[in-house]
């Protein structure tokens, strides 16, 4: 099988997140970065998609020159090669991010198709959900969103989302997209051997035109703080027959 | 004219829906417009039309089709794209779940318009500046959303799902669209029922999560021990998951489950932004935590400082005391 995923490169999660003075962009200063939950699965997905029927797996950002950190990372955990497509522009809505992304793809697709593509749902930063379904429309591909379960079969793969009530079943042919949801797999940690060898693996400089926004950013802002007014019970084993008192006044027992 | 597109499950408007029709018709009040609910592909449409009279949508459009009796997200997106050609609509707005935010690219990506996901609020003087909550809800950007048509998802429990003032029977229009196999080259095959019995954390009226402070998965032992005296569930924070410790299915927060219990209880949980995103709709939050300082203190409701290895032990036997 050959493999696409792509992932964004995105401030680490949880970190503590401040805006810059004119309030167009996150201060980055002191920020460590990672690719987004969901896409390290999908990373993981296409490795052991390729330990399961061979083939090769490629990693595809659009970002900044740091952002070959990322592409590193993921090809210590074992992707074959890196692609970058750089930019010194910060912020590209999802529509000019799918269609450089798409454009890179074709050509790349040219040399050698790729049977499965995968990006995470959504961004961590951005939460747009949609740069990999629009890229879908682009290359005309089948795509399911949300998936959290992947079987491939012979020319089609089976693809599971999780609903309220248990699972939705899709069927599509191949070659296809799909956007994974962290809980497909467990992704691995990158392994010493994996980053030393990470280092000799190819990653591809490349450059895309921006066609111009359409979802236009004016400012970003931190949304008011919503302090609630906390019953503190006691501290310690101490706390335990307050707790309880709560428990009954809440009726849950 | 809005256009609402309403998700439901089994002739019933899921949550997000309610939570999305009530956005638009309040909108749509103030900017003056009608607000239109389009239900796509019911088998039984009258419940879902009461249902949106009772929460004050005076008109609803049916699209009904040979292709759309199974979700498909292609022919979802290529209905709409229909209607909105046929209603000149101003807005089209979903909730913002996994298949809204299906939909809704698809919609964007065939129309080549933009889309604004996880939108909080929306100038009722022009359509086009939303606000929408980026990173986990930690920040918010305000943005201009340009094109003809405004393409919107509502973040999930921004507003209450509230019935409308006047209840009416809505003015129902019918609708077929041109539809091709091509449109069902990807659709639903069947559907799959959880396989967890009884309680899950979805529908648990207690959930007692537990995070990096648990310790080991082992530890876990006595949060399930105080779930089965309260007739919870167990949940867990991304650390755990990540740790191996849980299961991902247990995981509450952002990239996990979405959990809206009576009460939940957090052990030994910082309470990263990530995290509160999965417990908004708890109706009320206790935490347990051996370090007064931590974040989540000043979102709960109920504090106790101390270690959870002490603490719950000492619930749990307090519990049994009384009786429970």
């Amino acid at each position: 099988m050959n493999i696409l995923v792509c992932v964004k490169r995105v401030p680490d999660i949880g970190a503590r997140i401040d805006l810059t003075e004119d309030r167009q962009a996150i201060t980055t200063k002191n920020l460590g970065f990672c690719i987004s939950p969901h896409e390290e699965c999908a990373v993981e997905e296409a490795i052991q998609l390729v330990e399961k029927h061979g083939g090769q797996a490629t990693v595809l950002t659009l970002g900044p020159a740091d952002a070959e950190e990322q592409l590193r990372d993921c090809l210590a955990r074992g992707i074959d090669r890196g692609i970058l497509i750089e930019t010194d522009q910060p912020e590209w809505d999802s529509r000019e991010t799918a269609t450089a992304l798409a454009e890179v793809i074709r050509s790349e697709a040219d040399k050698e198709p790729f049977d499965l593509i995968l990006f995470g749902n959504e961004s961590a930063d951005s939460t747009g959900c949609q740069v990999g379904i629009r890229v879908a429309h682009h290359l005309n591909l089948p795509c399911v969103a949300s998936v959290k379960k992947l079987q491939i079969g012979d020319g089609d793969a089976t693809a599971s989302r999780e609903v309220d009530t248990g699972w939705e079943v899709f069927s599509l042919p191949m070659p296809a997209l799909i956007t994974v949801k962290e809980g497909i797999n467990l992704p691995r940690y990158p392994s010493l051997r994996g980053t030393m060898k990470a280092k000799k693996k190819p990653v591809d400089r490349l450059s895309a035109d921006k066609i111009g926004a359409s979802l236009k950013m004016q400012q970003l802002v931190h949304p008011p703080e919503q302090k609630k007014e906390v019953d503190m019970l006691g501290e310690g084993s101490a706390a335990a027959s307050r707790i309880v008192e709560v428990f009954k006044a809440l009726e849950v027992i | 004219m809005i256009l609402g597109v309403i998700e439901y499950e089994q002739s019933t408007m899921t949550e997000l829906s309610l939570q999305m029709v009530t956005f638009g018709r309040d909108l749509a009040e103030k900017s003056g417009d009608e607000f239109v609910g389009l239900i796509i592909g019911a088998s039984d449409n009258a419940p879902l039309i009461g249902e949106l009279g009772r929460y004050g949508v005076a008109k609803v459009i049916t699209a009904a089709h040979e292709n759309l009796k199974d979700y498909a997200p292609v022919a979802w997106a290529n209905t709409i794209s229909q209607v909105i050609d046929q209603t000149q609509a101003k807005m089209v707005m979903a909730p913002g779940s996994d298949q809204g935010n299906e939909v809704m690219a698809h919609l964007a990506a065939r129309s080549d318009l933009p889309m604004a996901t996880n939108c909080a609020a929306v100038s009722a003087d022009d359509l086009s500046r939303i606000t929408r909550l980026r990173w986990g809800s930690s920040l918010m950007e305000e943005a201009i959303l340009t094109g003809d048509c405004k393409l919107i998802t509502i973040a999930p429990f921004v507003v209450e799902a509230a019935e409308g003032a006047s209840h009416a029977e809505p003015a129902e229009e019918s609708f077929e669209p041109t539809l091709s196999d091509q449109d069902i080259q990807v659709r639903l095959i069947r559907k799959e029922p959880d396989e967890t019995e009884g309680i899950t954390l979805k529908n648990a009226s207690v959930v007692v999560g537990g995070g990096r402070g648990v310790g080991s998965p082992e530890a876990y032992s006595v949060l399930e021990e105080l779930a089965k005296l309260l007739g919870g569930a167990v949940g867990c924070s991304r650390v755990a998951t990540n740790n191996g410790w849980r299961p991902h299915s247990d995981q509450v927060g952002l990239t996990g489950t979405r959990i809206s219990p009576e009460l939940y209880i957090a052990c030994g949980i910082s309470g990263a932004i990530q995290h509160l995103v999965g417990c908004k709709g708890a109706g009320k939050i206790m935490v347990i935590n051996k370090d007064p300082e931590a974040a989540f203190f000043g979102k709960a409701d109920y504090g106790v400082i101390g270690d959870l290895h002490e603490v719950l032990p000492a619930i749990i036997e307090e519990l049994k005391a009384q009786g429970v």
